[in-house]
């Protein structure tokens, strides 16, 4: 009988592969531990071993094949000639099956406020790119610019986002660091002070830990303890907040963190056509910024703004859906589950939800908050982050201020659980907010 | 090197006592009220700076700790503008929102003045990538107080510091106590000097209390970075003759200790130099000094005279 050689799951947030190279050919003979095959994944080109031994009956894509999912066979190994009991088993070559948690093909159609004045262009590229993209456009106008961090360059990022960057750009302007995070952040804190215009990529900003100091005590102060003098034109981006089960270390949101502090701006994009224009907009901008990706959109496809100047300024939101019974106020990958949680509110309950996406956190858009409340008269909150003074936790503040005999009921906050984030898949999805959550909470302010 | 002349000699002289007395008026302004928060006097400290600057070219950087006052006068910054920083007020370096640690002249290239120890030394590194990456041949001296020789982030900018042959100079100003706690309870292996041979980084040790020995070290050490060559580390072994800051009564060392180093008093040593070659007469070492007084008096009465911040200003320079 055949065993099936799956598509390997090959990191956290993998839904799919490329098949670059196949190193057997049909008829081989292979045994286990042998590469049969090099596979490009959404971060790297890995080489896949056989587990099981036999002679490989069928390749069954071509060399070339792209977006071949995940747990798809994409060869057969006839293990008749194998001299073992238990090859009805284990037929897999690598891991089980990962959930698929990468949003690849989600198509974005709802950015309405964003739509109606873009020049859009034609076809569709991912958040990756669009962020790639707009480095290299920035770097292409302005040789103050460059970017640090680890396995930026000859790598081409962690998670592929500076691929190319190097090639295009050279290694003075494309620079690897050592895994050193306070140092590479204080460094690049002093080349802006001194009038260069460094990009600083944490491979997650779990890490920017390390390094926070330079970023509030250096990077967000010195204007201000300077009397003017001297500005810190910086941006820290990289991403932020869960991926797929990296556990408690490497899955936190700092949204409110860097929020909380005078001196710093803080962006999260959604969708890839905000990515360019909230990226853009934080290079440009003379003060230091906080650009908060997240990894699990990384493959999100969208159209962008066919203008290499486009760019979204801080301070704005986008109402992302109209509506006139509930407000949601989002941002960064919860504005997908909001607008999910939207649309079964409108089929199953009758209910018309206004989808507000914050954009930017620092500074934040009051008035958008505060007019679409006056007019819906419910508010729910819908954030990655605990539920500790969160970003949340501001705008139940501002609307309590500001728009307090406007409200027909309490304000709800949905965040994720108020402990650090647990390794097992199902425990994690208890953790984060699901989209029932977020129906759940906007039911709830409608007294359903 | 070229050989000092007469007037360097009395340039020396004369910053090197504009620094004491600038820092004793500060005691008594700190005394009277006028000055408040933290503040770090650099008396018995001055040959370091002064000799360092001496070494220094025009468009040079400079990123220095919290102990910045005589940093800023060696760097030639006008006293009035300093202590008028030190009472707050608005015609401070800082507009009277940094304060005794946290001063900047941007259009001299004095770069802080920062308060968190250790924090200078990435960015006084950054700095000098940026020299480096605008290829116009100058160097950032980066101080780092012995205290923050323990400090992770001073190792991690020396590895960047080597694998980027950085043209950065680093100037160890070791006076014995990281504030209460001296180097030999503070760092294993006490030569502080040496702490960049791991990374390839030349280090060397000099008397910081004689002014000719920095000058020397610092010009052949200033040389070498500029030529290319990468980092340097200069320990300079000096004595603040002060507690660490106006509130601490340096109970850590003895009268004894304190007493010696200043039968070594660095101003001393420049004043017999200079008599010894005939270089100035006492009455002229003293009109000179007298006019320091004067100036430093001046300063005083400016800062005192300068207005306070107005409210509006509490919401200015936050943002660009």
């Amino acid at each position: 009988m055949s065993i099936e050689i799956l598509m390997p799951a090959l990191s956290p947030t993998m839904t799919e592969g490329n098949l670059s190279k196949w190193l057997v050919q049909e008829g081989q003979v292979v045994k286990a531990g042998d590469v049969i095959a090099e596979i490009e994944t959404d971060k790297a080109t890995m080489e896949v071993e056989a587990v099981d031994e036999g002679t490989v009956e069928k390749l069954l894509y071509k060399e070339g094949d792209n977006n071949i999912p995940v747990n798809k066979p994409i060869a057969l190994i006839s293990g008749e000639q194998v001299n073992k009991s238990d090859t009805s088993e284990n037929k897999n070559i690598t891991t089980p099956n990962k959930e698929k948690q990468e949003t690849s093909e989600t198509l974005i159609t709802t950015k309405k406020d964003e739509q109606e004045k873009v020049n859009l262009s034609k076809g569709q590229i991912t958040m990756r790119q669009a962020i790639r993209d707009t480095i290299a456009e920035e770097m292409r106008k302005d040789k103050k610019v460059f970017i640090l961090g680890e396995e930026v360059a000859e790598y081409q990022g962690a998670y592929k986002v500076t691929q190319g960057l190097l090639e295009e750009f050279g290694k003075k302007r494309v620079i690897d660091t050592p895994i050193s995070e306070q140092g590479f952040t204080g460094l690049a804190v002093g080349a802006a002070f001194k009038g260069l215009v460094p990009i600083v990529e944490f491979m997650t900003f779990n890490f920017s830990m390390q390094a926070i100091d330079q970023i509030i005590n250096s990077a967000a102060k010195t204007l201000y303890m300077s009397g003017g003098q001297i500005n810190c034109p910086i941006v820290f981006r990289g991403p932020n907040g869960a991926a797929a089960q990296v556990a408690a270390q490497h899955s936190q949101d700092f949204s409110s963190w860097y929020s909380h502090v005078p001196g710093l701006k803080v962006a999260a994009p959604s969708t890839p056509l905000n990515a360019k224009g909230l990226l853009r907009e934080a290079i440009r901008d003379p003060n230091p910024v906080i650009f908060l990706e997240n990894e699990i959109l990384y493959g999100l496809k969208g159209e962008v703004s066919a203008d290499d100047n486009f760019a979204i300024p801080f301070g704005k939101a986008n109402v992302a859906k109209e509506g006139k019974d509930t407000t949601i106020v989002t941002y960064s990958i919860m504005l997908h589950k909001s607008l999910e949680a939207a649309k079964i509110l409108k089929n199953e309950f009758n209910l018309d939800v206004e989808v507000i996406d914050l954009q930017s956190l620092r500074p934040l858009d009051k008035e958008t908050i505060l007019k679409s409340v006056k007019k819906t008269n419910r508010l729910v909150t819908v954030e990655e982050s605990w539920p500790f003074a969160s970003i949340g936790s501001e705008v139940v503040n501002i609307v309590q201020q500001q728009a307090f005999d406007y409200l027909d009921s309490p304000i709800i906050k949905v965040n994720s659980a108020d402990v650090p984030m647990p390794y097992s898949s199902e425990l994690e999805k208890l953790y984060l907010p699901q989209v029932e959550d977020i129906v759940k909470a906007v039911k709830e302010v409608n007294y359903i | 090197m070229k050989k000092l002349s007469k007037s360097d000699h009395l340039k020396i002289f004369s910053y090197m006592l504009k620094i004491r007395r600038f820092e004793e008026r500060s005691a008594q302004l700190y005394g009277m009220g006028h000055i408040g928060g933290f503040c770090h006097l650099y008396i018995g400290q001055e040959a370091v700076v002064v000799g360092v600057l001496m070494t220094i070219h025009k468009n040079d950087s400079v990123v220095t700790t919290y102990r910045d006052h005589g940093h800023m006068i060696a760097r030639g910054l006008d006293p009035k503008k300093i202590m008028a920083e030190l009472t707050g007020r608005t015609d401070g370096y800082s507009a009277g929102k940094g304060g005794s640690m946290h001063m900047f002249s941007k259009e001299n290239n004095f770069y802080g003045g920062h308060g968190i120890v250790g924090a200078q030394v990435p960015i006084g590194t950054g700095i000098a990538f940026t020299h480096k990456y605008n290829n116009d041949k100058n160097i950032c001296r980066t101080y780092i107080g012995d205290g923050a020789m323990n400090n992770g982030q001073v190792f991690e900018a020396f590895n960047l510091a080597a694998l980027w042959e950085l043209p950065v100079l680093y100037i160890i100003e070791n006076n014995k106590y990281g504030m209460g706690t001296s180097v030999d309870r503070a760092a294993a292996g006490s030569d502080l000097y040496k702490r960049g041979e791991a990374f390839g980084i030349k280090g060397e040790i000099v008397d910081g209390m004689n002014v000719f020995s920095i000058i020397k070290a610092a010009d052949k050490a200033g040389e070498y970075v500029r030529s290319g060559k990468g980092p340097y580390i200069l320990e300079v072994q000096t004595y603040r003759y002060r507690g660490h800051s106006m509130s601490d009564p340096a109970k850590y060392r003895t009268k004894n200790e304190l007493e010696e180093y200043k039968n070594s008093d660095p101003i001393e040593i420049v004043r017999t130099e200079i008599l010894k070659k005939k270089l100035a007469t006492e009455p002229e070492l003293e009109k000179i000094s007298k006019e320091i007084i004067e100036e430093v008096k001046a300063a005083a009465d400016f800062a005192l005279e300068s207005k306070f911040p107005s409210s509006e200003e509490l919401y200015t320079d936050v943002y660009i």
